[in-house]
């Protein structure tokens, strides 16, 4: 298990954690005390990727680009 | 005759001004040729500060001078390159002020795929010995990027494509950086864009993507040829974000191929390996999920049997309490007993062992020893003096005869011993001076002469005594 904080982690960092905690879980060799902590950190963990799985927006926008070729800002862009 | 013997020069000639025959000889050539291709090695290029490119195309034996214009430059689909074998399309024309003929190109093309695969193989490996395409500079992709910067042309099918895949699987925030993806301009808006992506900041009013694709649909060599060209490859290879290239088809592959941390063969498989399937990840999420409570339950439920099963094997409290009960009891009852039992057993080997021990026999054979060393006390002194007495017999004995039987033997054969009183002369000095002697013969003593001593009666012979 690593010690960045859940909230910090990025999908796959959680995904990773999270899997972990499973498949130590599934062993059922683990303490019960040490069990109830994996599954509150379980919890904690498919919340995280939950909420990365929920943070599914479409946003395109394009590039507006000054005449020596730089960023200015963008403008919304529809490809159709 | 004289028609014909006219020879004063240049009479019949027409006689131009050289601004008049350069104009001639430009509309000749203009008109003469027309439009037309000619086939070359390129020589050297020139690109003048004014924008327009000046270049040669020669074969073994001549030089065609050639120009392109500024504004015809973005139409050229392939630049002109040193030692590129191409066909150039153009009128031809003059220079007049350095009497002069050049060909002014619109359009080159490579003169067959070999020379250009040629020139592309030449190119790629002196990137290759730069490092630019090693395995040790290609960046893992980001699992779920948040922001993907595309670099492509804002028209056409390639963007659509690609925004629609990733609507598909997993939408995502992404930043569109428009470029030309063919002609002149297509190398440096390509490598500006990638620059341009990685300079920004990230979180900033214009985000920095965690990923880049630049893509370009298919097309014949030359319109990919800008994916070719070195500031291309150098910006992809120096990128510090992850760079997927998608350009051409699955078949096609330019130099960015090689310098991208991917290479992706169509836009769309591009989307594909830039995020991952979104309810997929939600499926895969909500086994998880399941798996985690379905092992805490079965934590949960295998130990509260496990405590179950225990609490029904444990005896029962009064029952272990009984059985120590009755031993207690047991032995209680046993205590005094046992006390009893022992003080007897050790009683009895006390007598056994002082039953040995009585007076009467050690004075007993105090009283025996006694009268043994009494009587053993009383036979010691008697036989003492016997022992003594004897020995002291011997001794006598033995001095006698020492004393009778030293010189006896002497006597026997006739000598005499001569004495004066107790001492015996032996020289006829010692006799002459002596009042009165005594000889001594064998069966005798004789006095002779003085007042001597009186002989001596002798000693009776000794009787044979007993030794003791």
């Amino acid at each position: 298990m690593t010690d960045k904080p859940v909230e910090e982690m990025s999908f796959e960092e959680a995904m990773a954690a999270l899997e972990q905690v499973v498949t130590r879980l599934d062993r059922g060799d683990v303490p019960l005390e040490e069990s109830i902590a994996l599954y509150t950190r379980g919890t904690e963990l498919k919340a995280r990727c939950e909420k990365k799985l929920k943070d599914a927006e479409e946003k395109v926008a394009k590039l507006s680009l000054d005449a020596s070729g730089q960023p200015t800002g963008t403008e919304p862009f529809d490809a159709g | 005759m004289d028609l014909i013997d006219d020879d004063a020069p240049g009479r019949n000639t027409p006689e131009f001004s050289v601004s008049e025959l350069t104009g001639a000889v430009k509309r000749t050539l203009e008109g003469e040729f027309g439009r037309i291709r000619v086939r070359g090695e390129v020589g050297r290029v020139v690109r003048a500060k004014s924008g327009h490119l000046y270049y040669d195309v020669k074969d073994d034996r001549n030089v065609l001078a050639c120009n392109t214009w500024k504004g015809q430059v973005a139409g050229l689909s392939v630049m002109p390159e040193e030692g590129l074998e191409v066909i150039v399309t153009g009128r031809l024309s003059t220079f007049g002020p350095q009497s002069k003929y050049n060909l002014n190109v619109d359009e080159i093309t490579v003169a067959g795929e070999g020379a250009l695969m040629a020139m592309l193989e030449r190119r790629r490996k002196a990137l290759a010995a730069e490092g630019l395409f090693d395995e040790g500079r290609k960046k893992r992709l980001p699992y779920l990027p948040d922001i993907i910067g595309v670099v492509t042309s804002p028209q056409g099918a390639v963007i659509r494509d690609i925004l629609h895949r990733l609507r598909d699987r997993f939408p995502r925030k992404v930043l569109v950086w428009p470029v030309a993806v063919q002609g002149q301009n297509c190398a440096p808006e390509v490598a500006r864009a990638i620059e341009g992506f990685n300079r920004l900041t990230p979180g900033g009013a214009l985000p920095r993507p965690d990923l880049i694709i630049v893509a370009r649909g298919g097309g014949s060599i030359e319109d990919l040829w800008g994916f070719n060209e070195e500031i291309v490859v150098r910006a992809a290879a120096m990128s510090a974000i992850p760079l997927i290239s998608a350009v051409g088809h699955e078949t096609d592959t330019t130099l960015i191929d090689f310098a991208a941390d991917r290479r992706a063969p169509t836009p769309t498989a591009a989307a594909e390996m830039a995020v991952p399937v979104r309810v997929e990840l939600k499926a895969w999420l909500d086994g998880q999920g399941a798996r985690l409570t379905g092992a805490l339950a079965m934590t949960l439920d295998r130990r509260g049997e496990r405590l179950r099963d225990l609490a029904r094997a444990l005896p029962k409290p009064e029952s272990i309490l009984r059985e120590a009960e009755q031993r207690l009891d047991a032995r209680a009852e046993a205590l005094p007993r046992a006390l009893r039992g022992i003080v007897h057993l050790k009683g009895t080997a006390l007598a056994r062992i002082s039953g040995g021990l009585r007076p009467q026999a050690i004075q007993a054979r105090i009283t025996s020893d006694r009268q043994t060393l009494q009587r053993l006390t009383a036979r010691m002194a008697p036989a003492m003096e016997r022992i003594l007495t004897a020995r002291r017999d011997r001794l006598t004995a033995s001095a006698r005869m020492n004393e009778t039987l030293s010189y006896r033997a002497t006597l026997e054969r006739g000598y005499a011993v001569v004495r004066s009183g107790e001492a015996v002369l032996t020289t006829a000095e010692a006799a002459a001076q002596a009042g009165a002697l005594e000889i001594e013969f064998r069966d005798g003593k004789l006095a002779i002469g003085g007042s001597g001593p009186k002989p001596k009666v002798p000693k009776p012979k000794p009787e044979q005594g007993s030794l003791f």
